[in-house]
């Protein structure tokens, strides 16, 4: 097995040289332990007894009754162990760590939902546990925090920068670079440098790989058109992948336009300010300035609260394969609110992103038509920021 | 003939060796960085690294994260970095060399950033992320100039070293330790054996960077090496002296 460490022009290892050895014998490890048979027993043996996958791809016939249009299934990775499509990554490079030997893990979060999945298999494997998260975060997702604490993992605040994912990322590969001889850093997102990204994008491929097949079973054919939200872009990676070379599909990744596109407030990489750069040791689009420094962003969604997208995201981009699209919050909670009211599942903040969208199109599009949307995680976690956001008081 | 090339000459014949003070350029004002070059030149500085703030800084430590966000605070933008050597080199002809960001050099325009550097006067460029795999992304805009690339090697670059110092030229920067920058009360064991190794490969002078704060640092690895960077130490005496160059050059004075 050859991994390309780039995506057409984006990608890179654009990492300090003490990394490179490090990111060297990653790769060596990841090509040679995950294709084996011995891993992959493992790690269809924990999605399937641990996380509980396959998850189930669920007709929503109320929602589609009421927006009168196409059929709308539902990937529900919401109902994985932990609540979110992470675990499947963290389970896999959990695994690896374990395997070249590593007895500590370090992870970033922004929502906490890879924070709690890292956590969550840190005890599952009897490793130690650190977690960076930026402290506005912290903040946001408090119940997030206590769960990773509950769990046995230490949740590092991380106040530089806009103590947001993009320094808790900072700060993570930072601590990384200094003790990387006995510690595995799991990156959550589709993000980083060469092998990250295309190890990420195995590990949730998962996702993709299942709606097929049950798609194929439910209706006999492939949907036309699929959504996922896209902060660094793992569960849209993870969904997209197995479909791209089905040209008949059709893939929307939905980034957060946050207050507007237009008041600057937001965090859409692809939108028209964005510029090719160099972040958290990859080549790709970000939200920059003209001197290459990283612009604040903004989103209600925690986890897509990043300047950048995955390489492999940037590439699909490019050559006009995925269609990016971005909503606002208050599309979003829109969407949160009717998937509440209609089918009785309540979403994250971020899959409600790629629902928004999917509930934008859906009227436009003929009966026959399927359309899938990624419903990445639970929005449990959400509750007090919804309420925040509707002006009501609890707890 | 390229500063640092007769920087070090002058320096063997003297049988001396480097000392290369990093500041952040506008750290606390782009007025004070151009100050505190002659300040440090006055006080014995070789050559002066001359850092580009970043916003998401991966290799510095918070003292170097603290002094970006002071610069952009007081509105640096990356041109003034480039006013202040121009401005230098009407008075001075010390040895300057850019720490930057290879996100900035994006930004700003790969080509017109080593248009740039060559036009004020720049000795040579070291660009933290940007390691040898990726050299080509960049290295064509460098061709037919003086400037030098200065190479980075760490402690874990092992088998990478032959093949990283090649072509090495100005100076090797030997990384001292596994993480950011910033002042260590203790040094890895393996220094000694990784610069001797780097010197194996390369006539290139080795200058060892990271967590060096004292003249007692300096004295052991000047048994092997052929200078000394020195970053965080001078950053925090210039924020905490309030940039009291008289501070500053007293401190940079007693590490000579």
């Amino acid at each position: 097995m050859e991994l390309n460490k780039d995506f057409g022009i984006y990608g890179g290892q654009f990492v300090p040289e003490t990394l490179m050895s490090v990111l060297e014998e990653l790769e060596k490890n990841y090509k040679e332990y995950c294709s084996s048979e011995e891993f992959k027993e493992q790690y269809i043996y924990y999605l399937k007894q641990y996380v509980g996958r396959p998850s189930s791809l669920y007709f929503a016939e109320r929602l589609t009754k009421e927006l009168g249009g196409a059929k709308i299934y539902l990937k529900r990775e919401d109902l994985n162990h932990t609540g979110a499509h992470k675990i499947n990554n963290a389970i896999g490079q959990a695994l690896l760590a374990k395997h070249m030997g590593k007895t500590k893990v370090i992870a970033e979060t922004g929502a906490g939902q890879h924070g709690v999945a890292t956590a969550t298999v840190a005890a599952l494997f009897g490793m130690e546990c650190e977690v960076y998260m930026g402290v506005e975060d912290i903040e946001r997702q408090k119940l997030n925090v206590f769960r990773m604490e509950l769990l046995g993992a230490r949740v590092v605040p991380v106040s530089s920068g806009t103590g947001t994912l993009k320094d808790a990322t900072n700060e993570a590969i930072r601590t990384w670079a200094a003790r990387a001889e006995d510690t595995f850093y799991i990156i959550g997102s589709a993000v980083g440098p060469h092998p990250y990204p295309t190890m990420v994008r195995d590990f949730q491929r998962i996702i993709g790989d299942e709606t097929k097949k049950q798609m194929l079973e439910a209706e006999g054919r492939l949907p036309d058109r699929v959504f996922a939200c896209v902060g660094g872009g793992s569960n849209s990676i993870g969904m997209f992948y197995p479909f791209v070379e089905d040209k008949a599909v059709e893939l929307v990744g939905v980034e957060a336009a946050g207050h507007g596109i237009e008041t600057g407030e937001h965090a859409a990489a692809f939108s028209k300010e964005s510029r090719v750069g160099v972040l958290h040791g990859m080549k790709t689009y970000l939200l920059q300035d003209e001197d290459g420094l990283i612009k604040p962003v903004y989103s209600i969604s925690a986890g897509l609260d990043y300047p950048g997208v995955g390489p492999e995201h940037a590439y699909l981009h490019d050559i006009g394969r995925v269609q990016y699209t971005s909503v606002t919050d208050d599309e979003a909670i829109e969407a949160f609110k009717a998937l509440c009211k209609f089918e009785g599942i309540m979403p994250a903040i971020e899959s409600s992103h790629a629902l928004a969208q999917a509930i934008k199109d859906a009227p436009k599009m003929d009966k026959d038509k399927i359309i899938v949307v990624n419903l990445s995680g639970r929005g449990d976690k959400d509750v007090h920021t919804v309420a925040k956001y509707l002006g009501k008081e609890i707890g | 003939m390229n500063r640092i090339d007769k920087k070090f000459e002058e320096l063997n014949k003297k049988g001396k060796k480097a000392l290369i003070p990093y500041i952040c350029s506008g750290d606390p004002s782009v007025d004070m960085t151009e100050k505190l070059v002659y300040a440090l030149e006055e006080a014995g500085a070789d050559i002066i690294e001359l850092g580009i703030p970043f916003s998401d800084p991966l290799a510095d430590g918070p003292v170097i994260q603290d002094a970006a966000i002071r610069a952009f605070a007081g509105g640096y933008r990356l041109k003034d970095t480039f006013t202040v050597i121009e401005n230098v080199r009407r008075k001075s002809d010390i040895p300057l060399v850019i720490m930057v960001y290879y996100s900035s050099i994006i930004g700003y325009g790969r080509e017109r950033f080593a248009e740039s550097c060559v036009k004020c006067g720049v000795d040579g460029l070291i660009i933290p992320d940007l390691p040898y795999e990726e050299y080509d992304e960049f290295e064509g805009c460098l061709e037919g100039t003086d400037i030098y690339m200065i190479p980075l090697v760490g402690l874990t670059s092992g088998e990478r070293i032959p093949k990283l110092v090649k072509n090495a030229k100005g100076f090797v920067y030997c990384v001292s330790s596994m993480g950011v920058t910033g002042v260590r009360k203790e040094f890895d064991t393996r220094v000694e054996s990784f610069v001797r190794e780097v010197k194996k490969y390369t006539d290139t002078p080795a200058c060892i960077g990271f967590g060096i704060s004292s003249r007692e640092d300096i004295e052991k690895f000047e048994e092997y090496a052929d200078g000394c960077i020195v970053g965080s130490a001078i950053v925090r005496r210039i924020f905490e002296s309030g940039c009291e160059l008289e501070a500053v050059k007293e401190f940079v004075s007693g590490l000579r």
